[in-house]
Protein backbone atom coordinates (compact mmCIF):
# COMPACT_ATOMS: atom_id res chain seq x y z
CA UNK A 1 0.00 0.00 0.00
CA UNK A 2 0.97 3.63 -0.31
CA UNK A 3 2.20 5.50 -3.30
CA UNK A 4 5.36 7.39 -3.84
CA UNK A 5 4.49 11.06 -3.86
CA UNK A 6 4.40 12.07 -7.48
CA UNK A 7 5.90 15.38 -8.44
CA UNK A 8 6.91 16.44 -4.94
CA UNK A 9 8.33 19.91 -5.44
CA UNK A 10 11.10 19.62 -2.91
CA UNK A 11 14.33 18.10 -4.14
CA UNK A 12 15.51 15.29 -1.92
CA UNK A 13 12.01 14.45 -0.76
CA UNK A 14 10.99 12.72 -3.95
CA UNK A 15 10.79 9.39 -2.21
CA UNK A 16 8.70 10.50 0.77
CA UNK A 17 5.76 8.11 0.94
CA UNK A 18 2.25 9.47 0.86
CA UNK A 19 -1.01 7.67 1.57
CA UNK A 20 -4.47 8.83 0.66
CA UNK A 21 -7.27 8.45 3.19
CA UNK A 22 -10.87 9.23 2.29
CA UNK A 23 -13.58 10.05 4.79
CA UNK A 24 -16.77 8.21 3.85
CA UNK A 25 -19.14 9.30 6.62
CA UNK A 26 -19.31 12.08 9.17
CA UNK A 27 -22.06 10.48 11.23
CA UNK A 28 -24.17 7.35 11.35
CA UNK A 29 -26.92 8.53 8.99
CA UNK A 30 -24.65 10.25 6.46
CA UNK A 31 -25.04 10.07 2.66
CA UNK A 32 -23.58 6.95 1.01
CA UNK A 33 -22.91 8.10 -2.60
CA UNK A 34 -19.97 10.35 -1.66
CA UNK A 35 -18.25 7.29 -0.16
CA UNK A 36 -18.87 5.33 -3.36
CA UNK A 37 -17.42 8.25 -5.33
CA UNK A 38 -14.33 8.24 -3.11
CA UNK A 39 -13.84 4.48 -3.43
CA UNK A 40 -14.25 4.67 -7.22
CA UNK A 41 -12.34 7.82 -8.06
CA UNK A 42 -10.39 8.92 -5.00
CA UNK A 43 -7.27 6.86 -5.74
CA UNK A 44 -7.45 5.92 -2.07
CA UNK A 45 -5.43 3.64 0.14
CA UNK A 46 -7.99 3.81 2.97
CA UNK A 47 -11.65 4.68 3.33
CA UNK A 48 -12.76 5.58 6.86
CA UNK A 49 -16.36 5.71 8.10
CA UNK A 50 -16.85 7.62 11.37
CA UNK A 51 -20.34 6.84 12.60
CA UNK A 52 -20.52 7.19 16.39
CA UNK A 53 -21.84 10.15 18.35
CA UNK A 54 -21.79 10.52 22.12
CA UNK A 55 -25.05 8.71 22.75
CA UNK A 56 -25.04 6.26 19.83
CA UNK A 57 -23.22 3.52 21.67
CA UNK A 58 -25.55 3.62 24.68
CA UNK A 59 -28.56 3.24 22.37
CA UNK A 60 -26.73 0.47 20.50
CA UNK A 61 -26.08 -1.30 23.80
CA UNK A 62 -29.84 -1.27 24.45
CA UNK A 63 -30.34 -2.86 21.00
CA UNK A 64 -27.75 -5.51 21.81
CA UNK A 65 -29.53 -6.37 25.05
CA UNK A 66 -32.65 -7.09 22.97
CA UNK A 67 -30.74 -8.94 20.21
CA UNK A 68 -27.29 -10.44 20.95
CA UNK A 69 -26.39 -10.19 17.24
CA UNK A 70 -27.51 -6.54 17.09
CA UNK A 71 -26.09 -3.30 18.46
CA UNK A 72 -24.07 -2.12 15.47
CA UNK A 73 -24.67 0.63 12.94
CA UNK A 74 -28.04 0.23 11.15
CA UNK A 75 -26.50 1.38 7.83
CA UNK A 76 -23.53 -1.01 8.00
CA UNK A 77 -25.01 -3.48 5.51
CA UNK A 78 -26.00 -0.74 3.03
CA UNK A 79 -22.55 0.84 3.23
CA UNK A 80 -20.63 -2.41 2.95
CA UNK A 81 -22.69 -3.69 0.03
CA UNK A 82 -22.05 -0.39 -1.75
CA UNK A 83 -18.30 -0.11 -1.21
CA UNK A 84 -16.81 -3.58 -0.58
CA UNK A 85 -16.64 -4.64 -4.25
CA UNK A 86 -15.16 -1.30 -5.32
CA UNK A 87 -12.65 -1.30 -2.47
CA UNK A 88 -11.61 -4.88 -3.36
CA UNK A 89 -11.13 -3.86 -7.01
CA UNK A 90 -9.13 -0.73 -6.15
CA UNK A 91 -7.15 -2.10 -3.22
CA UNK A 92 -8.74 0.24 -0.66
CA UNK A 93 -8.84 -0.82 2.98
CA UNK A 94 -11.77 0.19 5.19
CA UNK A 95 -11.64 1.36 8.80
CA UNK A 96 -14.83 2.16 10.70
CA UNK A 97 -16.37 2.43 14.15
CA UNK A 98 -19.68 1.09 12.83
CA UNK A 99 -19.23 -1.81 15.26
CA UNK A 100 -20.76 0.46 17.95
CA UNK A 101 -21.78 -1.83 20.84
CA UNK A 102 -21.04 -5.05 18.94
CA UNK A 103 -17.95 -4.97 16.69
CA UNK A 104 -17.74 -8.77 16.43
CA UNK A 105 -21.32 -9.10 15.14
CA UNK A 106 -20.66 -6.19 12.75
CA UNK A 107 -17.55 -7.95 11.45
CA UNK A 108 -19.49 -11.21 11.01
CA UNK A 109 -22.20 -9.35 9.09
CA UNK A 110 -19.53 -7.73 6.91
CA UNK A 111 -17.83 -11.06 6.26
CA UNK A 112 -21.18 -12.57 5.26
CA UNK A 113 -21.83 -9.69 2.86
CA UNK A 114 -18.34 -10.10 1.36
CA UNK A 115 -18.98 -13.84 0.95
CA UNK A 116 -22.35 -13.22 -0.69
CA UNK A 117 -20.71 -10.77 -3.08
CA UNK A 118 -18.09 -13.37 -4.00
CA UNK A 119 -15.22 -11.46 -2.43
CA UNK A 120 -13.50 -14.63 -1.31
CA UNK A 121 -10.58 -14.25 1.06
CA UNK A 122 -11.51 -10.75 2.22
CA UNK A 123 -10.26 -10.41 5.77
CA UNK A 124 -12.38 -8.59 8.35
CA UNK A 125 -11.12 -7.67 11.83
CA UNK A 126 -13.11 -6.65 14.90
CA UNK A 127 -11.44 -4.51 17.56
CA UNK A 128 -12.92 -4.96 21.02
CA UNK A 129 -12.07 -3.85 24.54
CA UNK A 130 -13.77 -0.45 24.68
CA UNK A 131 -16.70 -1.87 26.67
CA UNK A 132 -15.61 -1.09 30.24
CA UNK A 133 -18.96 -1.33 32.02
CA UNK A 134 -17.67 -3.91 34.50
CA UNK A 135 -14.50 -1.91 35.20
CA UNK A 136 -16.43 1.35 35.60
CA UNK A 137 -18.83 -0.27 38.07
CA UNK A 138 -15.98 -1.86 40.00
CA UNK A 139 -13.99 1.36 40.28
CA UNK A 140 -17.03 3.53 41.07
CA UNK A 141 -15.51 6.27 38.98
CA UNK A 142 -16.62 9.88 39.45
CA UNK A 143 -18.52 11.57 36.61
CA UNK A 144 -17.53 14.94 35.17
CA UNK A 145 -21.16 16.05 35.49
CA UNK A 146 -21.13 15.21 39.22
CA UNK A 147 -22.14 12.01 40.99
CA UNK A 148 -20.67 8.62 40.26
CA UNK A 149 -21.32 5.39 38.40
CA UNK A 150 -22.30 3.80 41.68
CA UNK A 151 -24.86 6.51 42.44
CA UNK A 152 -26.53 5.88 39.06
CA UNK A 153 -26.95 2.24 40.12
CA UNK A 154 -29.06 0.11 37.81
CA UNK A 155 -29.87 3.12 35.60
CA UNK A 156 -26.43 2.62 33.99
CA UNK A 157 -26.71 1.07 30.50
CA UNK A 158 -23.19 1.24 29.15
CA UNK A 159 -19.64 2.48 29.70
CA UNK A 160 -17.31 2.72 26.74
CA UNK A 161 -13.76 4.02 26.78
CA UNK A 162 -12.43 5.99 23.82
CA UNK A 163 -9.65 3.73 22.56
CA UNK A 164 -6.65 4.56 20.43
CA UNK A 165 -4.84 3.76 17.21
CA UNK A 166 -2.73 0.79 18.31
CA UNK A 167 -5.30 -2.02 17.97
CA UNK A 168 -6.38 -0.63 14.59
CA UNK A 169 -2.76 -0.66 13.39
CA UNK A 170 -2.45 -4.19 14.79
CA UNK A 171 -5.48 -5.33 12.81
CA UNK A 172 -4.02 -3.82 9.63
CA UNK A 173 -0.66 -5.45 10.31
CA UNK A 174 -2.54 -8.73 10.59
CA UNK A 175 -3.73 -8.30 7.02
CA UNK A 176 -7.24 -6.96 7.59
CA UNK A 177 -9.01 -5.48 4.57
CA UNK A 178 -11.77 -4.14 6.82
CA UNK A 179 -11.28 -3.04 10.45
CA UNK A 180 -14.40 -2.56 12.59
CA UNK A 181 -14.18 -0.98 16.02
CA UNK A 182 -16.55 0.08 18.76
CA UNK A 183 -15.87 3.30 20.65
CA UNK A 184 -12.49 4.14 19.13
CA UNK A 185 -11.74 7.85 19.34
CA UNK A 186 -12.78 9.41 16.03
CA UNK A 187 -9.28 10.62 15.01
CA UNK A 188 -7.83 7.20 15.91
CA UNK A 189 -9.66 5.70 12.92
CA UNK A 190 -7.29 7.77 10.75
CA UNK A 191 -4.24 7.64 13.03
CA UNK A 192 -4.34 3.81 13.05
CA UNK A 193 -3.63 3.48 9.31
CA UNK A 194 -0.89 6.14 9.54
CA UNK A 195 0.83 4.35 12.42
CA UNK A 196 0.60 1.08 10.49
CA UNK A 197 1.78 2.45 7.13
CA UNK A 198 4.58 4.66 8.36
CA UNK A 199 5.66 2.74 11.44
CA UNK A 200 5.23 5.80 13.64
CA UNK A 201 6.33 5.11 17.24
CA UNK A 202 3.56 5.30 19.83
CA UNK A 203 5.69 7.78 21.80
CA UNK A 204 6.50 10.08 18.89
CA UNK A 205 4.18 12.76 20.23
CA UNK A 206 4.86 15.17 17.40
CA UNK A 207 3.82 12.68 14.68
CA UNK A 208 0.91 11.35 16.73
CA UNK A 209 -0.26 14.95 17.13
CA UNK A 210 0.03 15.53 13.38
CA UNK A 211 -1.86 12.30 12.66
CA UNK A 212 -4.55 13.29 15.14
CA UNK A 213 -4.94 16.57 13.29
CA UNK A 214 -5.45 14.61 10.04
CA UNK A 215 -8.18 12.57 11.71
CA UNK A 216 -9.80 15.56 13.35
CA UNK A 217 -10.00 17.46 10.05
CA UNK A 218 -11.39 14.52 8.07
CA UNK A 219 -13.67 12.75 10.53
CA UNK A 220 -16.77 14.90 9.90
CA UNK A 221 -16.56 14.21 6.16
CA UNK A 222 -18.58 16.91 4.35
CA UNK A 223 -18.01 19.48 7.09
CA UNK A 224 -14.60 20.29 5.56
CA UNK A 225 -15.70 20.29 1.92
CA UNK A 226 -18.36 22.98 2.25
CA UNK A 227 -21.08 21.33 4.32
CA UNK A 228 -22.22 23.13 7.50
CA UNK A 229 -20.67 26.25 5.95
CA UNK A 230 -22.85 27.82 3.26
CA UNK A 231 -24.52 31.16 3.92
CA UNK A 232 -26.09 32.55 0.73
CA UNK A 233 -24.53 35.80 -0.39
CA UNK A 234 -21.92 35.60 2.37
CA UNK A 235 -20.25 32.20 2.01
CA UNK A 236 -21.64 30.59 -1.15
CA UNK A 237 -21.01 26.91 -1.84
CA UNK A 238 -21.90 25.18 -5.10
CA UNK A 239 -23.29 21.67 -5.35
CA UNK A 240 -24.28 20.84 -1.78
CA UNK A 241 -26.75 18.22 -3.06
CA UNK A 242 -23.79 16.26 -4.46
CA UNK A 243 -21.20 17.29 -1.91
CA UNK A 244 -17.86 15.51 -2.28
CA UNK A 245 -16.25 14.04 0.83
CA UNK A 246 -12.61 14.79 1.69
CA UNK A 247 -9.35 13.03 0.97
CA UNK A 248 -6.25 13.51 3.11
CA UNK A 249 -2.93 13.10 1.33
CA UNK A 250 -0.64 12.35 4.24
CA UNK A 251 3.14 12.10 4.01
CA UNK A 252 5.15 9.94 6.34
CA UNK A 253 6.45 13.10 8.06
CA UNK A 254 2.83 14.03 8.87
CA UNK A 255 2.51 16.71 6.22
CA UNK A 256 -1.11 17.01 5.01
CA UNK A 257 -2.98 18.21 1.95
CA UNK A 258 -6.78 18.07 2.12
CA UNK A 259 -8.55 17.65 -1.22
CA UNK A 260 -11.54 15.95 -2.84
CA UNK A 261 -12.55 14.16 -6.04
CA UNK A 262 -12.45 16.57 -9.00
CA UNK A 263 -15.93 17.49 -10.18
CA UNK A 264 -17.69 16.65 -6.92
CA UNK A 265 -19.79 19.31 -5.22
CA UNK A 266 -18.60 21.65 -2.51
CA UNK A 267 -15.27 23.36 -1.99
CA UNK A 268 -12.18 23.14 0.18
CA UNK A 269 -10.78 26.51 1.15
CA UNK A 270 -8.78 28.07 3.97
CA UNK A 271 -12.10 29.06 5.52
CA UNK A 272 -13.71 25.59 5.44
CA UNK A 273 -10.55 24.00 6.81
CA UNK A 274 -10.12 26.58 9.57
CA UNK A 275 -13.74 26.16 10.70
CA UNK A 276 -13.29 22.39 10.86
CA UNK A 277 -9.91 22.61 12.61
CA UNK A 278 -11.62 24.38 15.53
CA UNK A 279 -14.81 22.31 15.44
CA UNK A 280 -15.55 20.80 18.87
CA UNK A 281 -12.16 21.90 20.16
CA UNK A 282 -11.71 23.55 23.53
CA UNK A 283 -8.09 24.57 24.25
CA UNK A 284 -6.44 24.20 20.80
CA UNK A 285 -3.11 23.47 22.47
CA UNK A 286 -4.58 20.57 24.50
CA UNK A 287 -6.79 18.30 22.43
CA UNK A 288 -6.97 15.21 24.60
CA UNK A 289 -6.84 11.91 22.77
CA UNK A 290 -6.09 8.36 23.94
CA UNK A 291 -2.67 8.30 22.24
CA UNK A 292 -1.48 11.90 22.57
CA UNK A 293 -2.44 15.39 23.63
CA UNK A 294 -2.58 17.06 20.23
CA UNK A 295 -1.62 20.70 19.78
CA UNK A 296 -3.35 22.66 17.00
CA UNK A 297 -2.36 26.09 18.34
CA UNK A 298 0.39 26.68 15.74
CA UNK A 299 -1.39 25.21 12.73
CA UNK A 300 -1.17 27.05 9.43
CA UNK A 301 -3.52 26.64 6.52
CA UNK A 302 -2.48 27.48 2.98
CA UNK A 303 -4.19 27.12 -0.38
CA UNK A 304 -1.87 25.33 -2.82
CA UNK A 305 -4.37 24.75 -5.62
CA UNK A 306 -8.08 24.60 -6.34
CA UNK A 307 -9.66 22.51 -3.58
CA UNK A 308 -6.18 21.71 -2.26
CA UNK A 309 -5.30 22.99 1.21
CA UNK A 310 -1.92 22.38 2.79
CA UNK A 311 -2.11 22.13 6.58
CA UNK A 312 1.08 22.33 8.66
CA UNK A 313 2.16 22.97 12.23
CA UNK A 314 0.22 20.31 14.14
CA UNK A 315 2.15 18.73 17.00
CA UNK A 316 1.61 16.91 20.25
CA UNK A 317 2.68 16.29 23.82
CA UNK A 318 2.63 13.05 25.88
CA UNK A 319 -0.69 11.33 26.46
CA UNK A 320 -2.25 11.57 29.92
CA UNK A 321 -2.74 7.84 30.48
CA UNK A 322 -6.43 8.49 31.11
CA UNK A 323 -9.19 7.55 28.70
CA UNK A 324 -12.42 9.51 28.31
CA UNK A 325 -15.27 7.11 29.01
CA UNK A 326 -18.90 7.65 28.02
CA UNK A 327 -21.37 6.31 30.55
CA UNK A 328 -24.89 5.82 29.19
CA UNK A 329 -27.76 5.84 31.69
CA UNK A 330 -31.52 6.12 31.83
CA UNK A 331 -31.95 9.80 32.54
CA UNK A 332 -35.57 10.94 32.25
CA UNK A 333 -38.50 11.29 29.88
CA UNK A 334 -39.37 14.19 27.56
CA UNK A 335 -42.88 15.03 26.46
CA UNK A 336 -43.50 17.50 23.64
CA UNK A 337 -46.37 19.07 21.76
CA UNK A 338 -46.73 21.55 18.89
CA UNK A 339 -49.59 23.37 17.15
CA UNK A 340 -49.72 26.20 14.59
CA UNK A 341 -51.66 29.46 14.11
CA UNK A 342 -51.80 31.66 10.98
CA UNK A 343 -52.78 35.11 9.82
CA UNK A 344 -53.26 38.39 11.60
CA UNK A 345 -52.67 38.10 15.32
CA UNK A 346 -51.02 34.68 14.91
CA UNK A 347 -48.31 35.50 17.43
CA UNK A 348 -50.87 36.70 19.98
CA UNK A 349 -52.87 33.50 19.59
CA UNK A 350 -49.66 31.50 19.89
CA UNK A 351 -48.78 33.26 23.11
CA UNK A 352 -52.30 32.73 24.40
CA UNK A 353 -51.99 29.04 23.54
CA UNK A 354 -48.72 28.78 25.45
CA UNK A 355 -50.30 30.50 28.46
CA UNK A 356 -53.22 28.06 28.36
CA UNK A 357 -50.93 25.02 28.24
CA UNK A 358 -48.80 26.46 31.06
CA UNK A 359 -51.92 26.91 33.19
CA UNK A 360 -53.30 23.47 32.26
CA UNK A 361 -50.08 21.70 33.16
CA UNK A 362 -50.19 23.42 36.57
CA UNK A 363 -53.92 22.76 37.07
CA UNK A 364 -53.61 19.08 36.27
CA UNK A 365 -50.45 18.74 38.34
CA UNK A 366 -48.12 17.38 35.65
CA UNK A 367 -44.79 16.91 37.39
CA UNK A 368 -42.00 18.41 35.29
CA UNK A 369 -38.46 19.01 36.47
CA UNK A 370 -37.79 21.39 33.57
CA UNK A 371 -39.84 22.88 30.74
CA UNK A 372 -39.81 25.37 27.89
CA UNK A 373 -42.42 27.22 25.82
CA UNK A 374 -41.38 28.32 22.30
CA UNK A 375 -42.85 30.13 19.29
CA UNK A 376 -41.60 28.89 15.87
CA UNK A 377 -42.45 29.86 12.28
CA UNK A 378 -42.01 31.43 8.84
CA UNK A 379 -43.94 29.86 5.96
CA UNK A 380 -44.87 26.28 6.85
CA UNK A 381 -48.64 26.70 6.71
CA UNK A 382 -49.53 28.46 3.44
CA UNK A 383 -46.28 29.13 1.60
CA UNK A 384 -44.57 32.45 0.99
CA UNK A 385 -47.39 34.32 -0.76
CA UNK A 386 -49.78 34.89 2.12
CA UNK A 387 -46.86 35.33 4.52
CA UNK A 388 -45.85 38.55 2.72
CA UNK A 389 -46.10 41.61 4.90
CA UNK A 390 -46.85 39.85 8.18
CA UNK A 391 -44.28 39.68 10.90
CA UNK A 392 -44.80 36.86 11.53
CA UNK A 393 -47.60 35.39 9.38
CA UNK A 394 -47.60 32.18 11.36
CA UNK A 395 -46.36 30.75 14.59
CA UNK A 396 -46.01 27.22 15.80
CA UNK A 397 -45.99 26.79 19.53
CA UNK A 398 -43.78 24.16 21.06
CA UNK A 399 -43.97 22.95 24.65
CA UNK A 400 -41.37 20.52 25.97
CA UNK A 401 -40.96 19.22 29.50
CA UNK A 402 -38.82 16.76 31.37
CA UNK A 403 -40.49 14.25 33.67
CA UNK A 404 -39.60 11.25 35.77
CA UNK A 405 -42.06 8.91 34.09
CA UNK A 406 -43.38 8.17 30.62
CA UNK A 407 -46.97 8.61 31.79
CA UNK A 408 -46.27 12.17 32.93
CA UNK A 409 -44.42 12.97 29.70
CA UNK A 410 -47.45 11.90 27.64
CA UNK A 411 -49.61 14.47 29.43
CA UNK A 412 -47.54 17.39 28.09
CA UNK A 413 -48.28 16.68 24.43
CA UNK A 414 -51.89 15.88 25.32
CA UNK A 415 -52.34 19.36 26.82
CA UNK A 416 -51.07 20.92 23.60
CA UNK A 417 -53.33 18.70 21.49
CA UNK A 418 -56.44 19.68 23.45
CA UNK A 419 -55.92 23.22 22.15
CA UNK A 420 -57.69 22.00 18.98
CA UNK A 421 -61.07 22.24 20.70
CA UNK A 422 -60.21 24.22 23.82
CA UNK A 423 -57.68 26.82 22.65
CA UNK A 424 -57.42 29.91 20.43
CA UNK A 425 -59.05 30.20 16.98
CA UNK A 426 -57.59 28.35 14.02
CA UNK A 427 -55.13 26.03 15.75
CA UNK A 428 -53.95 23.35 13.29
CA UNK A 429 -51.37 20.61 12.78
CA UNK A 430 -51.02 19.47 16.36
CA UNK A 431 -48.24 16.98 16.98
CA UNK A 432 -47.05 15.29 20.14
CA UNK A 433 -44.43 12.88 21.37
CA UNK A 434 -43.10 11.32 24.54
CA UNK A 435 -39.86 9.43 24.81
CA UNK A 436 -37.34 7.94 27.18
CA UNK A 437 -34.05 9.82 27.40
CA UNK A 438 -30.75 7.99 27.61
CA UNK A 439 -28.26 10.40 29.08
CA UNK A 440 -24.51 10.29 28.64
CA UNK A 441 -22.03 11.28 31.32
CA UNK A 442 -18.26 11.37 31.03
CA UNK A 443 -15.58 9.91 33.24
CA UNK A 444 -11.83 9.39 33.05
CA UNK A 445 -10.51 5.86 33.50
CA UNK A 446 -6.86 4.81 33.63
CA UNK A 447 -5.86 3.28 30.29
CA UNK A 448 -4.67 0.19 32.14
CA UNK A 449 -8.28 -0.93 32.64
CA UNK A 450 -8.70 -1.40 28.88
CA UNK A 451 -7.46 -4.53 27.16
CA UNK A 452 -7.99 -4.29 23.43
CA UNK A 453 -8.09 -7.36 21.28
CA UNK A 454 -8.44 -8.07 17.59
CA UNK A 455 -10.56 -10.89 16.13
CA UNK A 456 -10.00 -11.87 12.49
CA UNK A 457 -12.43 -13.61 10.18
CA UNK A 458 -12.31 -14.36 6.47
CA UNK A 459 -14.92 -14.41 3.71
CA UNK B 1 -21.25 47.01 12.79
CA UNK B 2 -22.15 43.39 13.31
CA UNK B 3 -19.55 40.70 13.91
CA UNK B 4 -20.87 38.87 10.84
CA UNK B 5 -19.56 41.65 8.61
CA UNK B 6 -15.94 40.73 9.32
CA UNK B 7 -15.99 37.12 10.53
CA UNK B 8 -17.55 33.72 10.07
CA UNK B 9 -18.20 31.17 12.79
CA UNK B 10 -18.92 27.49 13.50
CA UNK B 11 -20.26 25.91 16.66
CA UNK B 12 -19.76 22.42 18.02
CA UNK B 13 -20.82 20.55 21.14
CA UNK B 14 -19.30 18.25 23.73
CA UNK B 15 -21.68 17.40 26.54
CA UNK B 16 -23.18 20.59 27.94
CA UNK B 17 -20.31 22.69 26.55
CA UNK B 18 -20.48 24.57 23.27
CA UNK B 19 -17.49 25.94 21.41
CA UNK B 20 -17.86 28.68 18.84
CA UNK B 21 -14.98 29.57 16.57
CA UNK B 22 -14.91 33.11 15.20
CA UNK B 23 -12.69 33.48 12.13
CA UNK B 24 -11.87 36.78 10.44
CA UNK B 25 -12.56 36.82 6.71
CA UNK B 26 -9.35 38.85 6.49
CA UNK B 27 -6.69 37.72 8.97
CA UNK B 28 -5.61 41.38 9.24
CA UNK B 29 -8.76 41.94 11.33
CA UNK B 30 -7.53 39.60 14.06
CA UNK B 31 -6.33 42.45 16.28
CA UNK B 32 -9.67 44.22 16.02
CA UNK B 33 -11.52 40.99 16.79
CA UNK B 34 -9.25 40.21 19.72
CA UNK B 35 -9.89 43.65 21.19
CA UNK B 36 -13.65 43.77 20.70
CA UNK B 37 -14.81 40.19 20.99
CA UNK B 38 -13.76 39.29 24.51
CA UNK B 39 -14.97 36.44 26.67
CA UNK B 40 -16.91 39.07 28.63
CA UNK B 41 -18.71 40.34 25.52
CA UNK B 42 -19.66 36.81 24.54
CA UNK B 43 -20.89 35.97 28.04
CA UNK B 44 -23.01 39.13 27.99
CA UNK B 45 -24.39 38.29 24.52
CA UNK B 46 -25.52 34.86 25.72
CA UNK B 47 -26.48 35.88 29.25
CA UNK B 48 -30.05 34.59 28.76
CA UNK B 49 -29.05 31.23 27.36
CA UNK B 50 -25.97 29.94 29.18
CA UNK B 51 -25.53 29.07 32.83
CA UNK B 52 -21.74 28.61 32.92
CA UNK B 53 -18.59 30.45 31.98
CA UNK B 54 -16.93 31.62 28.76
CA UNK B 55 -13.25 31.04 28.01
CA UNK B 56 -11.41 32.40 24.96
CA UNK B 57 -8.46 30.97 23.08
CA UNK B 58 -6.53 32.98 20.48
CA UNK B 59 -5.17 31.64 17.18
CA UNK B 60 -3.51 34.64 15.54
CA UNK B 61 -1.96 32.58 12.72
CA UNK B 62 -5.46 31.60 11.62
CA UNK B 63 -7.05 34.97 12.41
CA UNK B 64 -9.34 33.10 14.75
CA UNK B 65 -10.72 33.07 18.27
CA UNK B 66 -12.24 30.03 19.92
CA UNK B 67 -14.88 30.50 22.62
CA UNK B 68 -15.78 27.72 25.01
CA UNK B 69 -19.15 28.14 26.74
CA UNK B 70 -20.04 25.82 29.61
CA UNK B 71 -23.62 25.18 30.68
CA UNK B 72 -24.62 26.25 27.19
CA UNK B 73 -26.76 23.40 25.93
CA UNK B 74 -29.52 22.75 28.44
CA UNK B 75 -27.73 19.65 29.69
CA UNK B 76 -26.28 18.63 26.33
CA UNK B 77 -27.54 17.18 23.08
CA UNK B 78 -28.81 13.98 24.63
CA UNK B 79 -31.12 15.57 27.20
CA UNK B 80 -31.78 19.16 26.16
CA UNK B 81 -35.39 20.32 25.77
CA UNK B 82 -34.34 22.83 23.10
CA UNK B 83 -35.28 22.58 19.42
CA UNK B 84 -31.58 22.83 18.51
CA UNK B 85 -30.17 20.36 21.01
CA UNK B 86 -26.62 20.58 19.63
CA UNK B 87 -26.51 24.37 19.71
CA UNK B 88 -25.51 24.28 16.02
CA UNK B 89 -27.22 27.65 15.53
CA UNK B 90 -25.28 29.40 18.32
CA UNK B 91 -22.66 30.44 15.72
CA UNK B 92 -25.31 32.48 13.89
CA UNK B 93 -26.43 33.99 17.17
CA UNK B 94 -22.88 35.09 18.04
CA UNK B 95 -22.41 36.69 14.61
CA UNK B 96 -25.19 39.14 15.57
CA UNK B 97 -22.84 40.63 18.19
CA UNK B 98 -22.63 44.41 17.80
CA UNK B 99 -19.10 45.82 17.35
CA UNK B 100 -17.93 49.44 17.31
CA UNK B 101 -17.37 50.87 13.84
CA UNK B 102 -13.78 50.45 12.77
CA UNK B 103 -11.75 53.57 13.38
CA UNK B 104 -14.01 54.48 16.30
CA UNK B 105 -12.16 55.97 19.28
CA UNK B 106 -12.13 52.71 21.27
CA UNK B 107 -10.19 50.79 18.60
CA UNK B 108 -6.41 50.85 18.44
CA UNK B 109 -4.59 53.14 16.04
Amino acid sequence: MGDVAAGSPILGELLVRTIRIGSGAGYSGDRIEPAIELAESGNLDYLVFECLAERTIALAQQDRLKDPQGGFDPLLADRMKAVLPICRKNGVKIVTNMGAANPVAAAQATRDIAKALGLTGMKVAAVTGDDVLAQARASDVALDEGGSVKALGNRVISANAYTGAAPIAEALAGGADVVITGRAADPALFLGPLVHEFGWAMDDWDLLGKGTMVGHLLECAGQITGGYFADPGVKDVQGLARLGFPIGEVREDGDLVVTKVAGSGGQITRATVTEQLLYEIHDPARYYQPDVVADFSQVRVEEVGPDRIHVTGGSGTPKTGLLKTSVGYLDSYIGEGEISYAGANAAARGRLALDIVRERLALTGVKMTESRFDLIGVNALHGDGLAEGHDPYEVRIRVAGRTDSFAEAVKIGNEVETLYTNGPAGGGGAWKSAREIVGVASALLPETVVTSSVTFMEA
Amino acid sequence: MKLREIAHARSGDKGDTSNISVIAFDACDFGFLAEHVTAGHVAQHFSNTITGTVARYELPALGALNFVLTGALGGGVVRSLALDTHGKSLSSALLELELPARGAPSSPP
